[in-house]
């Protein structure tokens, strides 16, 4: 939705008040990564649930995190569909099963969120410096599967901007995000002047920068 | 009816009920009584960043670089080692870039695509920057978006916006104000809103926290 028009202000919020603006919005938030821990999804499989939601444009930012959640759990076999039918017309009264053995326990909350998960991989020598002036690919498609994930925002597309900093290999998750390997390629950040971008500039000294993988990028014939 | 949906192959979550507060009820009634989800496990997770893991963390770091300049180099040239210093780890910031604002370049921070935010240094993401609103805007008409904070920056001052597409998350080291001169590492971290580090605020002024 970059450069999309039409939205509203951005209506800020002092430091201190909750990121949540209802308590199930708090709940989706904690049952989607304690669900996560299961490791039958991917950060870019998860990504990918959220962004094909039917009704995406529709959906509120934590409306699409739980309507994902169930989608993924059923995708990755976690659970099935007459689960969630059961759970919506009579959730189970029975007392909770043993605990899966790879679900999250709460003593080892904060040794997970404190390690976290390392997306750069060893790879491919990058083919571009910084300062060099690439094109992003004229097409926003994935072009590792039909319809698949990808990172490369529509308003990025087809655009001339110069390598800002080189980040070694990371997970590329056109690849990643349908179990197709990671497929670690070169990650670039790439600076792109916004009248490069828009039509209009609010001043022409702006600039956009995005954090673009090696094969969305080709060199800029100049 | 929900399970009619022609969706529900593809998109089962139409099986659950529509109203998102009953729907997360219903997923969360179902992950405890399978055994996939500890209740207690999600409270920890949730409370992790509500009373440890927050702006307060990034903060500090800013005040740190402020304070020291052989520190600073090093943040500037590895955050992660940086932090790592100060004890300070984990999800959503595995790769920090700091990027320092300057006289001439004033820097902010978007997920257009999400809401790629780095946790272990400010939390859960506020409202505001995981809105449609912030997404869509902050790349086009970053200026605008800044006046609804409050900031109008200076004639001649480049506005370069962070579009977090990766895994890099951005930490903006504000400029630190004039008027805290030999201030420690605790009182000049008082100085340093969350939003200072996002980009669409500055550092509270010196009088304010005297």
């Amino acid at each position: 939705m970059g450069g999309r028009s039409g939205d509203g202000a951005v209506v800020p919020t002092p430091d201190g008040i909750s990121p949540y603006d209802a308590p199930w919005h708090r709940k989706a938030l904690g049952l989607t990564l304690a669900a996560g821990a299961i490791g039958a999804w991917t950060i870019d499989a998860a990504r990918h649930a959220r962004e094909t939601l039917p009704d995406y444009a529709a959906l509120s930012y934590y409306e699409k995190w739980i309507a994902a959640l169930a989608d993924l759990l059923v995708a990755g076999g976690v659970l099935g569909p007459a689960d969630l039918v059961q759970t919506a017309d009579a959730p189970p009264a029975a007392a909770a099963a043993a605990l899966h053995p790879k679900a999250l326990r709460a003593e080892a909350v904060g040794k997970i969120l404190g390690k976290g998960s390392p997306y750069d991989r060893a790879g491919p020598a990058p083919d571009y410096q910084p300062g060099q002036r690439v094109r992003t690919r004229t097409d926003a498609a994935s072009a590792v599967a039909a319809g698949g994930h990808t990172r490369l925002p529509l308003y990025a597309v087809g655009k001339v901007g110069r390598v800002l900093l080189s980040h070694g290999c990371h997970v590329f998750p056109d690849s990643n995000a349908h179990g197709l390997g990671e497929a670690a390629e070169p990650l670039y950040t790439v600076a792109f002047d916004a009248a490069d971008l828009w039509d209009t500039v609010e001043n022409p000294a702006d600039e956009v920068t995005l954090d673009l993988w090696q094969s969305y990028l080709v060199p800029d014939a100049g | 009816m929900p399970h009619d949906s022609p969706d529900h192959h593809d998109h089962p979550n139409s099986l659950l009920p529509s109203d998102p507060a009953l729907r997360v009820k219903a997923l969360e009634t179902i992950l405890i009584a399978k055994g996939l989800v500890d209740p207690a496990a999600v409270e920890a997770i949730l409370t992790t960043y509500e009373t440890r893991v927050g702006p307060h963390l990034g903060a500090a770091l800013v005040a740190r670089a402020w304070a020291d300049p052989a520190f600073r180099g090093r943040m500037m040239d590895n955050a992660n080692a940086a932090m790592a210093e100060m004890g300070i780890s984990g999800r959503q910031g595995e790769h920090v870039v700091a990027v320092e604002n300057t006289e001439a370049t004033h820097n902010m921070v978007v997920c257009t695509l999400c809401s790629c935010y780095p946790w272990p240094l400010l939390g859960i993401p506020p409202a505001w920057y995981k809105s449609d609103a912030y997404r869509a805007r902050a790349v086009r008409e970053p200026r605008k978006v800044l006046a609804e904070f409050g900031v109008t920056l200076p004639q001649g001052r480049a506005v370069r916006v962070w579009d977090s597409t990766a895994e890099i998350r951005y930490l903006i080291v504000p400029m630190r104000p004039d008027g805290c001169e030999g201030w420690d590492e605790a009182r000049l971290a008082r100085l340093v809103t969350r939003d200072s580090m996002i980009g669409t605020g500055l550092p509270r002024s010196p009088a304010e926290v005297a």
